[in-house]
């Protein structure tokens, strides 16, 4: 079974292309959305074409599938329209699907699932990245924050910290915020911090 | 009570009526509060409401039809009961085929045959055949385009390379040369415009002045079931499209359109297919075109059979769908001016008294029958003058050489 895989997330594609190989499907290819996909995909002769269902590029993809005269078979989505449990899942997890007509779905369906489970193991990935990220990205904030008050006021780290800390009590707000409009009066007013 | 409603929708000035029944309240007053799900493909919008995701979605009028005949991946039938606008889309092509067409641009887009005539000549000067990309084979861009190419003797299946790709990357494909020109929605022939990579050719509003657009989509059997919020819905989008065509706010619509949970383009570019004022090549003055992209006056919003069954016509004479008397009588019953009348029967929405009409027969501004209010309906005639009687759809088919 040929499966080819559209993405444009080299780390996302990697993820699926790894379970399917684990699980012993061997003839995978990956496929980024650009330029002249189509007519490589053409080429390819899929049994199973996995994308992002997010991808700008699925129209671009279903007309090729429609009026394509040099695939041998068919290609439609999802393999067995009544299970909407599946399809359900699929959607959620981001994934579509398109299978070759005539393939068994006993066939597809583990495919399918595997993608639904990897696409969902890569979202949580991707949002604890961001939130890794973000948590970064505050402290270098709060770092700068926390250097002007030292500077300018003769603070402590300590003291800055928490100097930072009940302005934002008081204010009903983050840290973050409060170190965010301290940087940028600070800035404003030539700080040079 | 608040009731939940999610609705899909693609970043296009379009969807303005959406967004402003939920950020000015309208939705809201009606006790809705409605999620708009941002989405970058038909593929998925449509996936999106026919799987359930979403219980009412943004959808181009020949999508809607098509996936109720069952040409569009899974078969669902889909109901209309409320058009969202008319008019909106621009063709643009390269500079450099352009320059093979009329110069004066305004009489060029003042002349939708001749310039489709010019347009026969200059796919003979292309360095290739010209590839032109649509949003979608099922969208009213691609079968107005097909219309106007055909009226010159340019058989859109063979003449030129039609193209699928999504509004949002048609600018870039023409940066990379992948494509030669395209017809999508607002912003996007402005945005390819203002970055010097092609002039407007054609506007959707000269082919046919008064060209279905988007449509709400909803399931039929979910229309059906849940009739309180689909009334409460098409009150709220009533509203908020009366607040859209007021000139006067224009401006904030485009600002609230520009930011980035809508169409993320700059508000001046937005601006223009609202105001109706068309830069047609970079650095030009506007030129006005009062009626590019209705939302609410004339009854813009009522879903004639009659306009169902003409993008039924297309459909076959393309040899997208076999015609039968079946399949036709699907296609109508898409469009749902019965719900349109129970959801706004205590509104102050003129009222037309027929649910079907002669489409391009209106040469100048009309008052028609209406059951409520005054109506008239403006101006919708075909460039070439046809005009469709949804009453003698075969007489009208015949009129048409066969597909390929």
């Amino acid at each position: 079974m040929r499966i080819v895989i559209i993405d444009d997330s080299g780390l996302r594609a990697t993820v699926l292309e790894e379970g399917l190989r684990e699980a012993g499907y061997d003839d995978i290819h990956i496929v980024p959305p650009r330029g002249a996909f189509v007519a490589r995909l053409e080429r390819m002769a899929p049994d199973v074409v996995l994308m992002d269902l997010g991808s700008p590029s699925r129209d671009t993809l279903e007309e090729m599938l429609t009026v394509s005269r040099a695939l041998a078979r068919p290609i439609a989505m999802f393999v067995d329209q009544s299970d909407e449990a599946m399809i359900g899942a699929a959607i959620d997890a981001g994934v579509s699907a398109y299978v070759v007509d005539g393939l068994r779905k006993e066939r597809v369906k583990p495919v399918l699932e595997l993608a639904v489970r990897r696409f969902n193991a890569f979202a949580k990935i991707q949002t604890e990245l961001e939130e890794a990220r973000t948590a970064l990205a505050d402290r270098k904030v709060i770092d700068r924050a926390k250097s002007i008050l030292m500077n300018q006021r003769g603070l402590s780290e300590q003291e800055a910290y928490a100097l930072l800390r009940s302005s934002a009590m008081n204010q009903g707000k983050k840290i973050v915020d409060v170190a965010q409009a301290l940087i940028t009066a600070s800035d404003l007013l030539g700080g040079g911090l | 009570m608040m009731t939940s409603l999610k609705i899909a929708f693609l970043p296009l000035t379009d969807a303005a009526v959406l967004a402003v029944a939920r950020e000015r309240g309208f939705a809201e007053e009606e006790g809705l509060a409605i999620d708009l799900v941002r989405t970058t493909s038909w593929a998925t919008l449509r996936d999106r409401l026919v799987f359930g995701q979403v219980q009412a979605a943004h959808m181009l009028a020949p999508l809607a039809i098509a996936v109720t005949l069952g040409l569009s991946q899974q078969p669902a039938a889909l109901a209309a009961p409320y058009k969202l606008n008319v008019n909106g889309n621009m063709l643009v092509m390269a500079n450099d085929f352009a320059r093979a067409l009329e110069p004066d641009i305004a009489a060029r887009l003042a002349d939708p045959l001749g310039t489709a005539h010019d347009f026969a000549a200059a796919i003979g000067l292309w360095k290739r055949k010209p590839v032109i990309g649509v949003v979608h084979r099922f969208s009213s861009h691609a079968i107005m385009l097909r219309y106007w190419l055909a009226s010159a003797g340019i058989d859109p299946d063979r003449d030129v390379l039609l193209r699928v790709l999504p509004p949002s990357l048609t600018v870039e494909a023409m940066a990379a040369g992948e494509i030669d020109g395209f017809i999508a929605g607002e912003p996007w022939g402005s945005a390819a415009i203002d970055a010097g990579l092609a002039e407007a050719v054609a506007i959707g509003e000269r082919i046919w002045r008064r060209g279905v657009e988007k449509v709400l989509a909803f399931r039929t059997g979910w229309l059906e079931e849940n009739p309180d919020p689909v009334d409460r819905l098409l009150r709220a989008l009533a509203r908020a499209a009366a607040w859209c065509d007021d000139p006067a706010h224009h401006e904030a619509l485009a600002h609230l359109l520009s930011g980035p949970r809508y169409v993320d383009q700059p508000a001046d570019l937005l601006l223009r297919a609202l105001d109706g004022r068309v830069v047609a090549r970079a650095g030009d003055p506007p030129l006005a075109s009062p009626d590019f992209m209705l939302f609410s006056r004339e009854a813009t919003a009522f879903p004639w059979r009659s306009q169902a069954l003409w993008i039924y016509s297309q459909l076959v004479r393309w040899g997208m769908v076999d015609h039968s008397p079946a399949h036709a009588a699907q296609a109508a019953a898409v469009f749902r001016p019965d719900v349109f009348r129970r959801a706004l029967a205590d509104s102050d929405v003129p009222m037309p008294g027929a649910s079907m009409k002669l489409e391009g027969a209106v040469e100048l501004p009309l008052a028609v029958g209406s059951r409520r209010g005054e109506l008239t309906l403006g101006p919708d005639r075909f460039f070439d003058g046809r005009v469709f009687d949804p009453e003698r759809l075969d007489d009208f088919l015949a009129g048409f050489p066969p597909p390929r």
